[in-house]
């Protein structure tokens, strides 16, 4: 019977996302590819001082994403330190120099990883004009770049892949802004607050005192999943009440999570002009995404494990409105989605529940992923696989007309290289140096054993690949982890980010070959397959042993 | 070949950008939708705050504590869940205690509650629900199974006087159904059953 509620949520969340498919992906191609400004576009470009009809060079669109998200650094990282000035931030202190750093990075990069606890750190403020503007702000630039690589291919003996300050603008104003202001209404018809209340003491019904907070929650709380970053304004995150009051609204930001990433393929097949070349992205995403929540949901449903078998149930860390189903729901979609918010505890998993979590990260965020970046990883993925496949017969590999030469293959090969060097060596640093080793061990990690590791290794995971979950013991507040995963967060999201926009600058600048009979096709189940066998593959390699050390070492023992 | 106008670099941009971009998105989008929730649906903007007598007592979203100063649970209160917030349910400290499946002070409070409320409520050990043994995600859980609070009938009952099945009665009229009737699990309130219990007496 409780299987049977499980699967039915999960059929209203998938067609929920089928129905927006084709007009949310219609929509955003019509987006990036129409030559009209609005009226308010206009002016914006006027005023920061942009010639909205000039296209840029890769090199030229790289330097406008770089620029922004420095100067975005900056401003956050300020607005921080300036806390105990500005307006609204609770009678809090400015937040130090590492912190500010690492939250700055954080939101920046689009993972909202925090080592700080909102509840105790961060004013109304920061919230609202430092932290939900990166929310936005990060998305757009995500989606823009999975638009310039898509240009790549549309394009031909073409210098230019498009305009940042135009897609950034639009994605922006046409997509996050409007959405986020229905589904900020929707949320707080639910019962997520939106208020500047601060904190309220009240006297229980037993006479007790308790202090209940206040706070711009729903309007963060909606672009947090929306722009798949995850950033909760509690400490609780998506678990907190009043950010996540009951199973519908967390159905709700589920769809949130798994909207525009969804619908991303539809969006890529329309605009290289065939919708079949987007179903098969969208088939590997899918596949992935329904295998891992299984595997997720029967982990936790079995509770294996001394305390849940003690307690009768995985319940340490869930919710009971939300239960095993919608908790596994939620930390699926968050972590397959570079989201990383939480509706429950994922440090209290069961060992192999907490492993798929870290797996669905090590994939490298692409089933979906994030928004923009799932694409784009995914579309690496791909040119990877047609390099396999033409290795097997022998031929030149081709994907959508173009050729995947040397150069194209160099790129991808370093794009799948860059967040495991980042999240092993992280992992492998905080426990080869002596000092450091020391640190981690006596303040950072709470769950002593095997879990200890899968606590670290999870953080740098979750930084590199720019999720922002964690397995929440941990105790990140310190030199070494502010400082290792701020720096694991930006290399991990502005190495690939280069890559990609090389890649795409590479590959618009050639001309089309036309698909002969020894062309793989890149549409049918055969090469979803070859795909979903690179994929799974690569990561396999890459991770299985440090996953054998922490959570199989805990789960099979 | 490039986008800004001749001359601008692109910092410069950037940043007139973000000055744009968060008086927008930071400033007038949040204003605009406080108002929107402030005019239009103020009750759930502001917490959804549950009243006894014109005094706030709580919200109908966040869980609170029935025990006395030193933490001893209040037997005459349905009980909530164990809480890892604070000092349990501490509305500024939202948090879960992230102890793992092997953690052995885990284990052993999982232990001690087991033994605890068997005893409070005269019930075998065996009998006891998940919910009632583990702490919640946040710390501020405001509902428990309707096996939790069935189990809490009889120990209610004899402590307020009142008759057991009128206490087994209203526990059942308090059991929410899973939301739109098959999202999440059945749930109880604890703060809304514990204000119609205190009702019932009188």
């Amino acid at each position: 019977m409780d299987v049977f509620f499980a699967i039915l949520q999960v059929a209203s969340l998938v067609l929920i996302l089928a129905l927006l498919y084709r007009p949310l992906g219609d929509y955003m191609a019509r987006i990036y590819t129409s030559r009209k400004d609005l009226k308010v576009e206009r002016g914006f470009y006027r005023f920061i001082g942009v010639d909205s009809g000039v296209e840029q060079t890769w090199q030229s669109y790289l330097r406008g994403v770089l620029a922004f998200s420095v100067v975005g650094l900056l401003f956050v990282y300020l607005l921080q330190r300036f806390q105990a000035v500005l307006p609204y931030s609770l009678g809090l202190p400015a937040v130090p120099e590492g912190l500010s750093f690492n939250t700055a990075a954080s939101f920046v990069a689009n993972t909202n990883w925090q080592s700080y606890s909102p509840d105790l750190t961060m004013g109304y403020t920061v919230q609202i004009a430092g932290l939900a503007v990166q929310n936005f702000v990060s998305a757009a630039v995500g989606i823009a770049i999975a638009i310039a690589l898509v240009r790549g291919f549309t394009r031909r003996e073409s210098a230019t892949i498009g305009n940042f300050w135009v897609d950034l603008t639009r994605g922006i104003l046409r997509l996050l802004l409007p959405l986020s202001v229905l589904g900020a209404v929707v949320l707080i018809a639910s019962g997520v607050i939106q208020n500047f209340n601060g904190f309220t003491e009240i006297t229980t019904l037993s006479g007790g005192i308790q202090n209940l907070p206040g706070g711009p929650v729903a309007s963060q709380e909606v672009i947090k999943n929306l722009g798949t970053n995850g950033g909760g304004f509690f400490n609780a995150n998506a678990a907190h009440p009043f950010e996540n009051p009951n199973a519908w609204t967390s159905l709700f930001q589920n769809v949130l999570m798994l909207m525009i990433p969804f619908a991303l393929p539809r969006t890529f097949g329309r605009m290289v002009g065939n919708h079949k070349q987007g179903y098969a992205i969208l088939a590997v995403m899918g596949t992935i995404y329904v295998a891992s929540l299984t595997f997720l949901t029967l982990f936790e449903l079995n509770g294996a494990g001394t305390a849940p078998q003690l307690a009768g149930g995985a319940m340490e860390g869930k919710e009971q409105r939300f239960g095993i189903f919608a908790s596994t729901l939620f930390g699926s979609t968050s972590t397959l989605t570079s989201t990383g918010a939480v509706n429950s505890m994922h440090d209290s998993y069961t060992s192999l529940g907490g492993m798929m979590p870290m797996i669905n990260m090590m994939l490298g965020e692409i089933a979906p992923g994030g928004v923009g970046s799932g694409l784009y990883g995914m579309l690496v993925l791909a040119i990877i696989a047609v390099f396999v496949g033409g290795l097997l017969v022998g031929r030149t590999p081709e994907y959508l007309g173009k050729k995947i030469g040397p150069k194209e293959i160099k790129l991808a090969s370093l794009y799948i290289l860059v967040t495991p060097t980042i999240a092993l060596l992280g992992t492998a640093l905080s426990f080869a140096i002596p000092a450091v080793r020391a640190d981690v061990e006596s303040t950072s990690i709470w769950n002593a054993g095997t879990h200890g590791l899968s606590e670290v290794l999870y953080a740098f995971v979750s930084a590199a690949n720019n999720n922002g979950s964690a397995f929440a013991g941990l105790t990140a507040n310190t030199p070494w982890f502010n400082t290792a995963l701020g720096v694991a967060m930006l290399l991990g999201r502005f190495i690939p980010i280069v890559l990609v926009l090389a890649l795409a600058g590479s590959l618009a600048t050639q001309d089309k070959v036309p698909a002969t009979a020894g062309t793989l096709p890149t549409h049918r189940p055969q090469f979803v397959g070859l795909l979903l066998g690179v994929t799974v593959i690569i990561t396999a390699l890459t991770y299985f042993p440090v996953l054998a050390l922490g959570p199989l070492a805990e789960g099979l023992q | 070949m490039s986008s800004p106008r001749s001359g601008i670099p692109h910092y410069w941009v950037a940043l007139r950008a973000m000055l744009v971009l968060t008086a927008v998105l930071g400033v007038g989008y949040p204003l605009v939708i406080t108002a929107v929730g402030q005019l239009a649906l103020p009750a759930q903007a502001n917490g959804s705050t549950v009243t006894v007598n014109g005094d706030t007592v709580g919200s109908a979203l966040v869980g609170q504590s029935f025990s006395d100063a030193d933490g001893n649970l209040l037997p005459q209160w349905f009980q909530p869940r164990p809480s890892a917030a604070g000092d349990g349910y501490d509305g500024g400290a939202s948090s879960g205690s992230n102890y793992g499946p092997e953690n052995a002070d885990l284990i052993a409070a999982i232990e001690e509650r087991k033994a605890q409320i068997a005893e409070f409520n005269g019930v075998t050990p065996d009998d006891i629900p998940a919910d009632a043994l583990t702490a919640s995600a946040s710390g501020l859980d405001p509902h428990i199974s309707p096996e939790y609070a069935l189990l809490q009938v009889e120990r209610i009952a004899a402590e307020r006087d009142l008759a057991v099945e009128d206490v087994r009665a209203l526990v059942q009229s308090h059991i929410q159904a899973r939301d739109l009737g098959y999202l999440g699990e059945p749930t109880v309130n604890v703060l809304q059953l514990n204000i119609a219990v205190e009702a019932l007496k009188a």
